[in-house]
């Protein structure tokens, strides 16, 4: 942080508005004035035992973080992509979409390995949506049954 | 134990070998679930709108429990306490906590610098487990969970954790002035709370604009306010510009964030194809149907890129937009006081009571509103209903 100087008196009138009532800044309710230097306290720290991918806008891991899934398989590599890049950047935010639509479909990959053909029609809380609303539930099958029929169709075409 | 398990875009399953938590930190305390319930911004998670959000998560960040563990460090509360979690895990210390800016917690979310941590709500938010399961972490102990009080109703409480906070908070920071207008987008749960709440701050008319008649229906009793649908609207902005004699309202609050409906260029691009963070419209309209000079408070959650919204009318019109994840730990004193007054009764939003092992239902339910559904709870099956 650069050094400054609090000495303002070489600023004409610096200061003789200054209302501190007049601070937009709503949910802070105890300003502290700037500058200000983050440091952490003595917190005491979690132990990292597994791998957590953190900002490069913060010097280091947070004290204490959540222990959700690890990053691992291929969308594991675009996680640890995406955390070179700053979160000011697409190149950050993109590559994590991406992991996410990966992932899920290396979890049904990993369900089918363990064993446990997952139930989509359950997961997907349609015996819910077929109780409150049949008509919609149709009417989104139908869209299904079309997009595939057509999918099928346009892939199928060239062959023939 | 039982836990959701988050599988892919509007896919959730509930499992029932999922491990129970362990203390990972001295100021850690792990509670067993007795409520939790699915927020409108869990819906986001759900949709598969918000970047780094992992198979096999537990979402959750509304819930009250008992402490069923607590670390070596935790002096504040004791095992057996029923307590309410704010879903913003703050360490207290840092110069953002000490600002009372518990939200912004710099010590709990490793992987952005924009958020605390908040459970079950992604690698976004830090990567905290929820409390859509048995039991759950609880980090900072020392600071987060309150103790209910014993005359409260745990429905009561479970709703102390977000969406009344949310609410109040939305509507604190409109700045409301006695007799000022405001209006209220969206009819969920904090829309409903953020009107019920603009009168504590004394407005002299609250509107809520919604597209779902039945919500409507329910905050025009609940919140004594005006109504609209906008689906029967030609334009809503021209609606509150010519409501209020043509000059915009004094306030207007953004209680919707990313899945708002009502703008086809909006949906398709913010929701559908996901080229910037999720749908602004109700940002659009709250920005448009403003007074020159007046405030938009927004409480609506949003992803972490970009969004289109009318920037160039903000300048223009010299608006003041507040925005923040409520600050929980801060506003639970005077919001058990309304409870424990009756000036806000939060259990009448429950509309649902839905077992645990019935979540994927129920998260179908709230985000295609089936059955005039306005707040599902989730009760965990060792929980007596």
């Amino acid at each position: 942080m650069k050094n400054i100087n609090n000495d303002y008196s070489h600023i004409k009138g610096w200061g003789v508005d200054a209302d501190t009532k007049n601070d937009p800044t709503y949910p802070i309710q105890n300003r502290k004035n700037g500058p200000l230097k983050y440091e952490r306290k003595d917190q005491k720290l979690q132990d990292v035992n597994q791998e957590v991918l953190y900002s490069n806008e913060r010097p280091y891991v947070s004290a204490v973080f959540g222990l959700g899934p690890e990053p691992s398989g291929l969308n594991g590599k675009l996680r640890r992509y995406a955390f070179q890049h700053g979160e000011n950047e697409y190149s950050h935010w993109l590559p994590l979409l991406l992991a996410d639509r990966v992932n899920a479909i290396e979890g049904i990959v990993e369900d089918i390995k363990n064993g446990k053909l997952p139930n989509i029609i359950a997961e997907k809380g349609w015996p819910a949506q077929w109780k409150h609303d049949k008509v919609g539930l149709m009417k989104k099958l139908a869209i299904y049954a079309g997009i595939t029929a057509g999918t099928y169709f346009l892939l199928t075409r060239n062959k023939k | 134990m039982l836990a959701t398990n988050y599988r892919g875009p509007r896919r959730i399953r509930v499992d029932n070998d999922i491990p129970i938590p362990e203390i990972q930190h001295p100021q850690d305390a792990i509670i067993k679930v007795t409520r939790s319930c699915i927020c409108g911004s869990d819906l986001h998670l759900y949709n598969g709108n918000v970047p780094d959000t992992r198979i096999g998560s537990i979402f959750g960040h509304e819930f009250v429990g008992i402490v069923a563990e607590i670390g070596a460090d935790v002096t504040e509360i004791k095992l057996g306490d029923h307590v309410i979690v704010p879903f913003n895990i703050s360490c207290g210390e840092c110069i953002y906590c000490q600002q009372e800016l518990y939200s912004c917690c710099h010590e709990s979310n490793p992987q952005s610098t924009s958020v605390s941590g908040i459970f079950g709500y992604s690698h976004l938010a830090g990567g905290h487990h929820g409390g859509q399961a048995e039991y759950v972490r609880v980090p900072y102990a020392n600071v987060g969970p309150m103790v209910i009080p014993n005359n409260m109703d745990l429905d009561d409480a479970v709703l102390l954790t977000d969406i009344v906070p949310t609410g109040y908070q939305a509507a604190e920071m409109g700045g409301i002035q006695k007799g000022d207008t405001v209006v209220v987008f969206g009819a969920g749960p904090v829309g409903i709370m953020a009107a019920k709440s603009a009168w504590l701050f004394g407005a002299g008319r609250v509107i809520v604009i919604d597209k779902e008649e039945y919500r409507l229906d329910f905050v025009k009793k609940y919140a004594n306010c005006e109504v609209y649908n906008f689906l029967s609207l030609e334009d809503p902005v021209k609606f509150i510009k010519q409501t209020t004699d043509w000059v915009g309202a004094d306030v207007c609050i953004d209680a919707v964030g990313a899945e708002a409906a009502g703008d086809a260029l909006q949906t398709i691009t913010g929701r559908k194809l996901l080229l910037h963070a999720g749908s602004a419209t109700a940002l659009q309209w709250a920005i448009n149907s403003v007074k020159k000079g007046g405030i938009v408070s927004v409480v609506g959650v949003y992803g972490p890129t970009g969004n289109l919204i009318p920037i160039g009318n903000v300048v223009n019109k010299g608006i003041t937009i507040r925005a923040g994840q409520a600050s929980v730990k801060r506003l639970l004193p005077r919001l058990i006081k309304h409870v424990q007054d009756g000036i806000i009764n939060p259990k009448e939003l429950i509309t649902h009571r839905i077992p645990l092992e019935e979540a994927a239902d129920a998260y179908r339910m709230f985000s295609d509103k089936l059955d005039n559904i306005i707040k599902p709870v989730l009760i965990p099956p060792t929980i007596t209903l």
